[in-house]
């Protein structure tokens, strides 16, 4: 073996130029394809990341996957019955304090109940529709990010004794109320508040920027006449993987409806997955280019050889060899293509690494681009450069190895 | 003594359109330490015989054995195991790898037998090569080689597994007279010194009447045998 990988380097390093072109073919390939893998992971890492980040885990709410059956229903097992007038529930988590206390025994992660209500918000003859979540600030600061996104004011001052409220910037705009104003709050139930402007926030949603609003979750609960209900609880674990199993137990054991970030994100994912496929596409095609490469000079090279693959069968070398011998040179041009091409996909890496720029929306913030760096993109583009290089050396070594000795021996004399 | 090679009826045809003959119904024996010469027009198929002898070409029938061996049965990689151990080519050209030295060349079928270790190589290759009158020669390349000193060192690589036959094709073809002579004296002496079976084909008959051996051919077929 050792005797072909002589003569196998003895072939490609006899044509310089033509294989420096071939090795410089599958390296451009591969360093390109690690960079792009990088960037792509990178953002959907950085992606994945603000998801987490912004989102509880698991959120359960007061509903059920599939609407209740009524008593009527139940009762009467094999008759229809139409025009029933359903029964009222009560709205809301029952028993939410034995609920909390079961899933802060087993959950590993930080948990925050709260209600949510509609609400309009009122100020100076201005009305702005609202969803008023009800909240306990100090469990709330384990679960939501929200704290970091206060322009005046901080989440803490909900605490800070009377009647408070946190409002997204834009509403504030809308009503053209500031810090510090008192606003008046009116339920869907009909009971109204006044509340003190003790914070504004930014999230860059706007969506939530003008129709969220916080307030104690005692308030809440008072607003909308519902002593001591909640009808959302949301978990951050510890470990944000594990959100699908902890949805999975909570939901077949609690009943209400508990739904993990996978989920309700499901066709961001997906998106994220045909974006992989795209980029492993795009991968193989350089690949593909660069086997063209590999696939010539190997050919050009049995071509040339034809007379010494001749003279080494005449010698007793077997078909075998010769095969072997031709793909070894196919994939020595892939081996040493990959290796150029880990220097120059480390060095594309840490150039992107380096760019700094500025956001033009915001203005101030200067963002690095999102890069991740994992060894498996390398291997992957490696398996790709060798798998090429193997299938476009083996299809000129096949043919080489079954060279008739005696046609070129007589062609010679 | 059982024949070193041994045909029977030894037939090729080319498959063309219009078949071809090459060489047909050829039985010969051929004993240890012959030194036989296969004479003929060109065209007689001597060297088609030469190729069937070596393992290079098959038959279209007849049977062929090598040292009692049957070769019928034999796939390719026997074929060309037995090309490695059992027979050694000169052909009308060197045929050396350009790439490689002299020494390298020889070392070559040693190294694919696999039987020696690197240094018994290196050391058998250099022995032989100055045996031969190369010992100047070891590390040039054919390119940096006479013609003579070329098929000299394509002797050598014959010789490299000690095969028992060597066979020859038009050996001193492409060779002024005084290195024709030089080769031939050489693979005179293999046979006489070393023991070896030579079968030579050769259009040169002044060369053929000194070999132990003649068979002539004409048209494919033994047209006369003289000892």
């Amino acid at each position: 073996m050792r005797l072909i990988l002589e003569i196998a380097i003895t072939h490609i390093t006899g044509r310089g130029r033509q294989t420096v072109v071939a090795i410089l073919g599958v390296a451009v390939g591969v360093g390109f394809s690690i960079a792009m893998a990088a960037l792509m992971q990178g953002g959907q890492d950085n992606f994945v990341e603000q998801l987490v980040n912004t989102m509880p885990h698991v959120q359960i709410t007061d509903e059920q996957r599939t609407a209740r059956r009524q008593p009527a229903e139940a009762a009467f097992d094999t008759v229809a019955i139409f025009g029933l007038r359903p029964r009222e529930d009560r709205r809301g988590i029952i028993n939410p304090t034995a609920a909390l206390t079961w899933l802060r025994d087993w959950v590993p992660g930080r948990i925050a109940a709260s209600l949510k209500t509609q609400a309009v918000i009122r100020y100076s003859g201005r009305d702005v529709g609202a969803t008023l979540i009800g909240i306990d600030p100090e469990t709330e600061r384990g679960v939501s990010p929200i704290i970091d996104d206060f322009r005046e004011g901080n989440f803490g001052a909900l605490d800070t004794g009377g009647n408070n409220i946190a409002i997204g910037d834009v509403m504030a705009r809308r009503l053209g109320a500031e810090f510090g104003d008192t606003i008046t709050a009116v339920s869907s139930e009909g009971l109204t508040r006044n509340f003190k402007i003790v914070g504004l926030f930014h999230t860059g949603t706007t969506a939530r920027d003008e129709g969220e609003a916080y307030v104690l979750l005692k308030n809440a609960q008072i607003l909308s006449a519902r002593p001591n209900a909640i009808n959302e609880i949301r978990i951050k674990l510890d470990d944000p993987n594990a959100a699908p199993a902890v949805a999975r137990r909570t939901e077949a054991e609690f009943g209400y409806k508990s739904v993990a970030w996978q989920e309700a994100n499901e066709s961001l994912l997906e998106a994220l997955v045909i974006r992989n496929v795209i980029m492993y596409t795009v991968v193989a095609a350089i690949m593909l280019v660069a086997g063209f490469g590999i696939f010539n000079i190997i050919s050009t090279i049995t071509h040339e050889k034809a007379r010494d693959i001749a003279i080494m069968k005449s010698l007793g070398f077997a078909e075998g060899d010769m095969r072997r011998l031709f793909l070894l040179e196919g994939v020595a041009i892939g081996f040493a293509g990959s290796a150029l091409g880990w220097v120059l996909g480390f060095s594309l890496v840490y150039a992107l690494s380096l760019i700094r720029f500025e956001l033009a929306a915001t203005g101030q913030e200067i963002t690095r681009l999102p890069i991740t760096w994992s060894l498996l993109h390398y291997i992957i583009a490696s398996a790709f450069a060798l798998g090429s290089a193997a299938v476009a050396g083996y299809l000129p070594a096949r043919r080489a190895s079954r060279v008739n000795p005696v046609d070129i021996i007589r062609g010679a004399t | 003594m059982s024949a070193l090679i041994e045909t029977e009826n030894l037939t090729r045809i080319l498959a063309e359109t219009v078949p071809v003959t090459l060489v047909k119904d050829i039985t010969l024996s051929i004993g240890e330490r012959e030194f036989v010469a296969v004479t003929g027009q060109s065209g007689s198929g001597k060297s088609s015989l030469l190729y069937l002898l070596g393992l290079l070409d098959r038959p279209t029938s007849g049977a062929l054995r090598i040292a009692g061996r049957d070769t019928e049965p034999m796939d390719e990689a026997e074929r060309a195991s037995t090309r490695l151990s059992m027979l050694g080519f000169v052909f009308q050209f060197h045929f050396l790898l350009p790439e490689f030295t002299a020494r390298e060349n020889v070392e070559l079928p040693m190294r694919k037998l696999g039987r020696l270790g690197r240094t018994e190589m290196h050391e058998r290759a250099g022995e032989l090569l100055r045996s031969l009158g190369l010992g100047d020669h070891l590390d040039k390349r054919p390119d940096q080689l006479s013609g003579g000193q070329r098929q000299r060192t394509a002797v050598a690589r014959a010789l490299a597994n000690d095969p028992p036959i060597i066979l020859a094709d038009e050996p001193t073809g492409s060779l002024d007279s005084k290195n024709s002579e030089q080769v031939f004296l050489i693979l005179e002496a293999l046979v006489h010194e070393r023991g070896k079976t030579v079968v030579a084909v050769t259009h040169d008959l002044d060369m053929a009447v000194r070999m132990d051996r003649r068979v002539h051919l004409v048209d494919g077929r033994i047209a006369a045998e003289e000892h």
